[in-house]
């Protein structure tokens, strides 16, 4: 290996000289979200070289992963540790594709399992949309730029071997390098390693869904009555959009007020782009960029700073970004009367979804509230025991429903701050009567299959099983 | 009540059923449902009770719900049957 | 009480569900021009199951029933009364006669479903040239008519003019309803403000109404509520004023004294009336506590 010229001829090569046999684990950032390219290719590639027996660690599955599937089917993959994965994937390992067990994490406990050797990685796969030959690398230039690349930087200390592929090779040095070349074994230069444009899956828009408003105004309303909406202020929000218009409304709020927050924190979106612009948050910090709003300001912003997933949010360095978030807005697919949220498994049982960044932030932030409908097509949000503990309910602090609110029972204070301002607070048992009243009782038939998942905590302990859903 | 045509009520958006009813000789219920899992029986029940109300004891009932409440279910089912027993064009 | 009178489509099963949460003074489930001309009976049928159905709190339950002149008015009558609708909407109202009719099938209904006589409440919305120069006719045609409202898209079509945000086109329009309302003792409900997305111009577009005495505002879209709210909400300076009003004439009850007078002026009937105007509308907006005898059907 050449120290001052690392520059690959093909992929097939690149993957040739880390070694990478059979039964090793390979390791890839999700940054492009739906755009990304690389997963697939690598993988295709492993096939084509006979290498069988991968286990794939990735921050995230996507939609457009779902090569995957066939991957598995070939025997090229035999296991997976991620923080996510999309339905086309998680359908079918609930149907028992995978005969040993998924490995779900957070984003802070899959480093947090780098740093504890828990986890290992043998070759780390990292798409760059800009490098240099000797592999310093970054996410923000060149044409297929996605912004902060912070998942893919404990892996880049951690893997065994380093592998960057980019389809913009720079000349030494680049300016930024967000990746550097102490970690790098080899690049590879390839045609594309994405498409940018599909950054923004799902939503990164305020709602119009009068529902949905209706759920960011009481939530505005419980943090303005918090006590915590004050000078210094840090936030953080997903890019769902209920969330999204929260994150407006906080803005009016703190403008009114003339409230200075110090910094918002996670996955970037335009429209907290747009309050940090306007001087309401001193710093952004930057884990994962949702959208092109994101990329472009974290690119012209030095306050619009990139951080690793370990620095954002892993328990088992010194402190991280988490454990100095005040507030925190996340979504669930159920919560139970203990308020364990699940965001892994849907009514059914089948695999959609995870953690992220989810069971991080609820266990950081001073104040964690979940906001959902307490109806989805006839479902209550509210059951008596959700089919996975993706966030443990003693990290949960609030739940805000269309119906009304619901305080942990260990959160008198803010309970009796949300009473003391008029906003319509009952026990969550007492939401849950209200919701059954109207969709009727579900019946209940929990999966009774083998095991095809663990969800593993920030701590690296066991929080739950997922099993093989029989139907 | 007699269906002597074919008739549909309801769409396809969330939170409503489309519900087609035919004659038939013998009484054929099909449910299609997100929620199939947990309502399946609510659903039936109040699909045989509304039945019941009209006095139709066969025909081929079709329920393509997208997580319908029971009034949805009710409302849709009782329109269908009253468009089906009345000839096409007739008073809707 | 009716600041906010939301029409909800009534063939969508999502939104006649969403109306047990929206903050609506009044939900008008609606019959007529938001149903398709093929869907009468499967809205009607559905508004009344859902009436049976959900709790819709304190929200007063009204029903803009389809044209007079159709087939479908008098089937939607008789699903809909008995399914616990409270008020009817009768649309493009162009004289007393008209209510008449209505007000006498309405004893009909009642009487046949055991509802107390006269129970049920009629808004008619002018939306026509001959029901502008109807108005008072039509607003004491029956004790039934609690309010007039205007209708200014229609009445546009009608007047042959272009409908435009500054409204001066239904300037005459407005005012002449407000008069009608008022000679009748009875409200004046504002013409929905039709840019859905424009909350601002909502906001200006209420006041404005609010100005001329108007009672409160259609709406046709959730994002305008709050909007409505606002132009409908007294001012500081108002609700302090209402206060010392109420105040002045509960100790001078207690003193026994005849004549009130509060900073030098003489308190009249009318301005207590207007201060207990204000107070109503300040303790709908959560300004003020609610009164501690007032009704309290807060539920779970």
């Amino acid at each position: 290996m050449k120290r001052d010229n690392k520059v690959m001829p093909s992929l097939a090569e690149a993957i040739r000289q880390t070694g990478l046999r059979d039964g090793m684990t390979v390791s890839f950032h999700h940054h492009l979200r739906d755009g990304d390219a690389v997963l697939n290719l690598v993988l295709a590639e492993c096939e084509k070289l006979g290498v069988r027996d991968l286990t794939v660690n990735a921050s995230a599955l996507m939609a457009c992963h779902h090569p995957i599937v066939d991957f598995i089917r070939k025997g090229t993959v035999t296991g997976i540790e991620c923080n996510y994965m999309h339905p086309v994937v998680g359908h079918e390992i609930s149907k028992g594709l995978l005969a040993r067990e998924v490995i779900f994490r957070s984003h802070g406990g899959r480093p947090a399992a780098l740093e504890r050797k828990e986890a290992h990685i043998d070759v780390a796969f990292i798409a760059a949309s800009t490098s240099d030959r000797a592999g310093n690398c970054n996410g923000r230039d060149g044409r297929t730029a996605f912004g902060s690349i912070g998942y893919a930087m404990p892996d880049a200390e951690h893997a065994d071997n380093v592998v960057v592929v980019t389809d913009h090779l720079a000349p030494y040095p680049v300016s930024v390098a967000s990746i550097d070349e102490r970690y790098v074994d080899a690049v590879v230069v390839i045609d594309s390693i994405g498409d940018p444009d599909k950054i923004m899956s799902g939503t990164t828009r305020v709602t119009r869904d009068p529902i949905g408003l209706l759920i960011a105004d009481y939530t505005a309303r419980a943090l303005s009555a918090s006590g915590l909406l004050e000078d210094g202020l840090s936030f953080q929000t997903g890019a769902g959009g209920t969330s999204l218009a929260v994150a407006s409304f906080i803005g009016e709020i703190m403008r009114g007020r003339g409230i200075r927050g110090s910094f918002a924190s996670g996955g970037i979106t335009g429209m907290l782009v747009d309050l940090f612009q306007e001087g309401l948050f001193e710093t952004l910090i930057d884990v994962q960029c949702f959208d092109r709003d994101a990329v472009r300001s974290i690119r012209d912003n030095e306050k619009h700073r990139e951080i690793s997933a370990s620095t954002y949010a892993s328990p088992a360095v010194k402190s991280s970004v988490v454990d100095h978030l005040d507030i925190v807005i996340l979504g669930a697919t159920e919560i139970d009367s203990q308020f364990n949220v699940n965001v892994h498994t849907d009514s059914n049982g089948f695999i959609m979804g995870g953690s992220g960044g989810h069971s991080d932030t609820a266990a950081g932030a001073k104040l964690s509230v979940i906001v959902a409908p307490l109806i989805r097509a006839r479902l209550p949000l509210i059951v008596d025991r959700v089919g996975t503990i993706s966030t443990p309910g003693k990290d949960v602090d609030l739940l805000v429903t269309q119906y009304g609110l619901a305080c942990n029972p260990e959160k008198t204070e803010l309970d009796y701050r949300l009473r003391s301002a008029g906003l319509p607070v009952f026990t969550i048992e007492e939401l849950h009567e209200r919701a059954v009243g109207i969709t009727g009782v579900p019946g209940r038939h929990p999966s009774q299959g083998r095991p095809v998942a663990r969800v593993v905590s920030r701590d690296g302990d066991l929080l739950d099983i997922i099993r093989a859903v029989n139907r | 009540m007699e269906l002597i045509r074919k008739a549909k009520s309801g769409t396809l958006e969330s939170s409503d059923v489309l519900v087609t009813v035919e004659p038939a000789g013998e009484l054929i219920i099909t449910l299609d449902s997100p929620v199939k899992e947990q309502f399946a029986c609510a659903i039936l029940e109040t699909v045989r009770g509304v039945l019941e109300d009209f006095s139709v004891r066969t025909g081929k009932i079709e329920l393509a719900d997208q997580g319908a409440l029971d009034c949805t279910i009710r409302a849709r089912l009782t329109t269908a049957l009253k468009r089906a027993s009345q000839p096409a064009g007739g008073e809707k | 009480m009716r600041r906010s009178l939301l029409f909800l489509p009534g063939n969508q099963p999502g939104m006649l569900q969403s109306g047990g949460v929206l903050p609506a003074d009044t939900l008008i489930f609606d019959l007529e021009d938001s149903v398709a001309a093929g869907e009468k009976d499967a809205a009607r049928e559905l508004v009344a199951s859902a009436l049976r159905s959900f709790d819709f709190g304190r929200r007063e339950l009204s029903a803009r029933i389809n044209d007079l002149e159709t087939k479908h008015a008098f089937t939607d009558l008789k699903t809909l009364i008995p399914a616990g609708i409270e008020t009817i909407m009768l649309p493009k109202v162009s004289g007393g006669d008209m209510v008449q009719q209505v007000a006498a099938l309405f004893d009909e209904i009642e009487l046949e479903h055991g509802i107390v006589k006269g129970r049920i409440k009629i808004i008619a919305l002018i939306e026509t040239a001959c029901g502008v120069e109807h108005a008072y006719e039509v607003a004491v045609a029956s004790p039934r008519v609690v309010a007039l409202a205007l209708g200014a898209e229609d009445l546009a079509a009608d007047l042959g003019c272009a409908r435009t945000k500054e409204g001066r086109e239904i300037f005459y329009s407005r005012s002449r309803l407000i008069i009608a309302a008022k000679a009748a003792g009875i409200e004046a409900l504002d013409t929905p403000f039709t840019d859905a997305r424009d909350t601002e111009g909502c906001y200006e577009d209420a006041l404005f109404a609010r100005s001329l005495g108007y009672a409160g505002k259609l709406c046709i879209s959730p994002h305008h509520l709050d909007s409505i709210h606002r132009a409908f909400m007294p001012s500081k300076a108002e609700i302090e004023f209402a206060l010392d009003v109420t105040e002045a004439m509960r100790r001078a009850k207690e003193d026994k004294r005849g004549a009130v007078s509060l900073r030098g002026k003489m308190i009249d009937l009318p301005v207590l009336l207007q201060a207990e105007r204000t107070l109503h509308l300040a303790r709908a907006a959560g300004l003020i506590q609610e009164e501690p005898d007032g009704e309290n059907n807060h539920e779970a």
